[in-house]
């Protein structure tokens, strides 16, 4: 239940800083730490106390192994993850490029 | 059932050759993404009879059980968004042909494109929440990149602030994903709903109901989480943002919303009273926004989430005379808002400008987009005999006869207003006076012209079609969404054969 309960507070953590930090780069690395968040939620899903890797052998009992599934999950989530954040850090620099400054406030050309 | 895998097969190879093929220049590319998305959409009509026949398919991927494995499902509802999806990117497809010559790099666009058809049949044909997970961020990110495309420091403002939201929204949907797991044991849509008909539903289905329609929701642009939308949709390039507002936010927000709510985890409780809320804050913010705009585009987007509004209203009332409301609309929507947003990007590219208040009698040297307008317009704001008049009466009328008559008298006032502001564009735009500074117009070559006149015809056909070639095929899509969950168990019977 600890575990849980820190996971959640890394979750907090991660959306706090994608709301409330004004410097572009801060709030994709705001981005990265919900969806580790996440991740890390499915892996505890997938955890049983004292299990072992679930490797299938031909002539083995299958006892208390943790469940392999949110595992798979993981690895997928962390391949898309990649992406996006290729693609945040890429509009990041973009905005660099024409307004010169990292601050979110000050880049609202859109709004005027 | 070999066909299945093609939807997503096809775009994916096509997104690989026209990449390959980039230094071949930009006709190539174009030639083979307009083969592509004609393909499958040939492909999407042979689907439909198919399904009409044999009612559900399903393609085990691998051939392992769809409850251990990954398996696509097309049923009457899929069915009928892959010909709507599959219709509407083709015709922006041979727009862009013309449209996207100025751009040096237009290889890229094209590949992006097949990438996000790619993810959204996926979106639309899973049948495992983790999958429609991935496709979803398949579409997603394509869409991101395509929003900034053009490299104006607006759109890439613009495609920031949405990356930034829907990365977010997805996490949330993951998140979801990962609380019904831990519940059920389960991915697979049917047996999740089978499984959750068994056990005792706690608080954790509330919770993981508010994060996917907070997910999905913001995906469609429903009103607390729409602010992305008119400035993603204004600033992308006209045909990205036919796609973005005909196809893209249906598919992952309205349908995802839809599937998951009616057929995995039970419409019930406060779900409809939120949907019903939802919808008409929808209708009426975004008709009210749309009205103060003099940028063309983003009054087109604005008018999109007072649309969507109606779907997500007409879903919310949940009668199979809603439901069937609610699909026939999102058809309509599909075709007359590409067909303003493909028309903005005509007179842009004709005049140079978007801005309303700099045009004004743009009728007489441009009679093509006028007219072709006005049937949209008219549409629209729900003028009989056309398709979107239809939609909307049966909405209505669905909500009277359920009871809700307060609601819809708000969806008449919402059409009012909307045909307010489209009478606005079209006098402002086409009939006014002209300026005092008349713009200088260039020619539209042809294959930015007949996707238009297609769209145009099609918007005044669709309301007799309802009566005749359409309605089987809308029957029966209304029916899988009516039945609610107990469809899965049906989908489970397929998934034993």
């Amino acid at each position: 239940m600890d575990l849980y309960f820190l996971c959640f507070i890394l979750f907090c953590v991660g959306l706090y800083g994608v709301l409330r930090k004004r410097n572009i780069i801060k709030i994709i690395i705001g981005v990265v730490i919900i969806e580790y968040a996440v991740n890390l939620f499915l892996i505890l899903i997938g955890y049983r106390l004292s299990g072992r890797a679930p490797v299938l052998e031909t002539d083995q009992q299958i006892q208390n192994i943790v469940d392999p599934l949110p595992q798979a999950m993981v690895l997928t989530t962390i391949v898309i993850g990649l992406a996006l954040i290729a693609v945040l850090v890429s509009l990041a620099l973009k905005l660099y490029e024409k307004y010169g400054t990292f601050d979110i406030t000050k880049i609202r050309r859109l709004r005027q | 059932m070999k066909l299945i895998p093609l939807f997503i097969l096809i775009p994916f190879c096509a997104a690989f050759l026209i990449t390959l093929s980039a230094k071949w220049g930009k006709v190539v590319a174009s030639v083979l993404a307009n083969l592509a998305a004609l393909s499958l959409f040939i492909l999407s009509l042979f689907c439909i009879n198919l399904v009409a026949n044999h009612q559900i398919l399903v393609f085990k991927i691998a051939g392992i059980s769809p409850l251990l494995g990954i398996s696509l499902v097309a049923d009457a509802l899929s069915a009928f968004m892959l010909v709507v999806v599959n219709l509407i990117s083709f015709l922006a497809m041979v727009y862009a042909y013309s449209y996207m010559r100025r751009y040096a790099d237009a290889w890229k666009f094209y590949a992006l494109s097949m990438f996000m058809l790619a993810g959204m049949n996926g979106v639309i044909l899973n049948g495992d929440l983790f999958s429609l997970y991935v496709f979803l961020e398949i579409a997603s990110i394509s869409a991101y990149i395509l929003v900034s495309f053009g490299g104006q420091a607006e759109a890439i403002e613009a495609s920031f602030k949405y990356a930034i939201m829907g990365s977010v929204a997805s996490i949330f949907i993951l998140l979801g994903i990962g609380l019904i797991y831990s519940y059920t044991s389960t991915l697979n849509m049917a047996d999740i709903s089978s499984v959750l008909a068994t056990v005792p539903q706690g608080t954790l289905i509330g919770f993981v109901s508010i994060l996917f329609l907070a997910g999905f929701g913001l995906k469609a642009a429903i009103v607390p989480f729409h602010s992305w939308l008119p400035d993603a949709h204004s600033s992308a390039p006209s045909p990205v943002s036919a796609i973005l507002s005909g196809v893209f936010i249906k598919t992952l927000g309205v349908y995802a919303l839809c599937r998951v709510f009616f057929n995995v985890l039970g419409f019930s409780c406060n779900m409809p009273m939120i949907f019903m809320t939802l919808g008409v804050l929808s209708m009426f913010v975004g008709a009210i926004l749309a009205f103060a705009q003099n940028d063309i585009k983003r009054m087109f987007a604005y008018s999109s989430i007072s649309q969507v509004g109606y779907i997500i209203f007409a879903l919310g009332i949940g009668t199979p005379l809603a439901i069937l409301g609610a699909l026939f609309h999102l058809f309509n929507h599909a075709l007359f808002k590409p067909l303003f947003f493909l028309n903005a990007g005509s007179i842009e590219y004709s005049t140079g400008t978007r801005n309303l208040s700099s045009m004004g009698g743009l009728n007489q040297k441009l009679p093509f987009i006028g007219y072709t307008s006005l049937f949209g317009s008219l549409s629209i704001s729900g003028v009989p005999p056309f398709g979107g008049f239809w939609s909307k009466l049966i909405i209505i009328l669905a909500a009277v006869n359920a009871g809700y008559f307060g609601f819809a008298f708000l969806a008449v006032a919402a059409g009012i207003l909307t045909l307010v502001y489209y009478v606005k564009f079209q006098t402002f735009a086409f009939f006014g006076k002209e300026n005092d500074n008349p713009l200088s117009v260039k020619g539209i070559p042809l294959a930015m012209k007949w996707p238009v006149a297609f769209l145009a015809a099609a918007s005044i056909l669709t309301g007799f079609l309802l009566i005749g070639p359409l309605r089987p095929y809308l029957d029966s899509a209304v029916n899988v969404l009516s039945s609610g969950i107990a469809y899965n168990d049906l989908l489970l019977g397929v998934f034993k054969q």
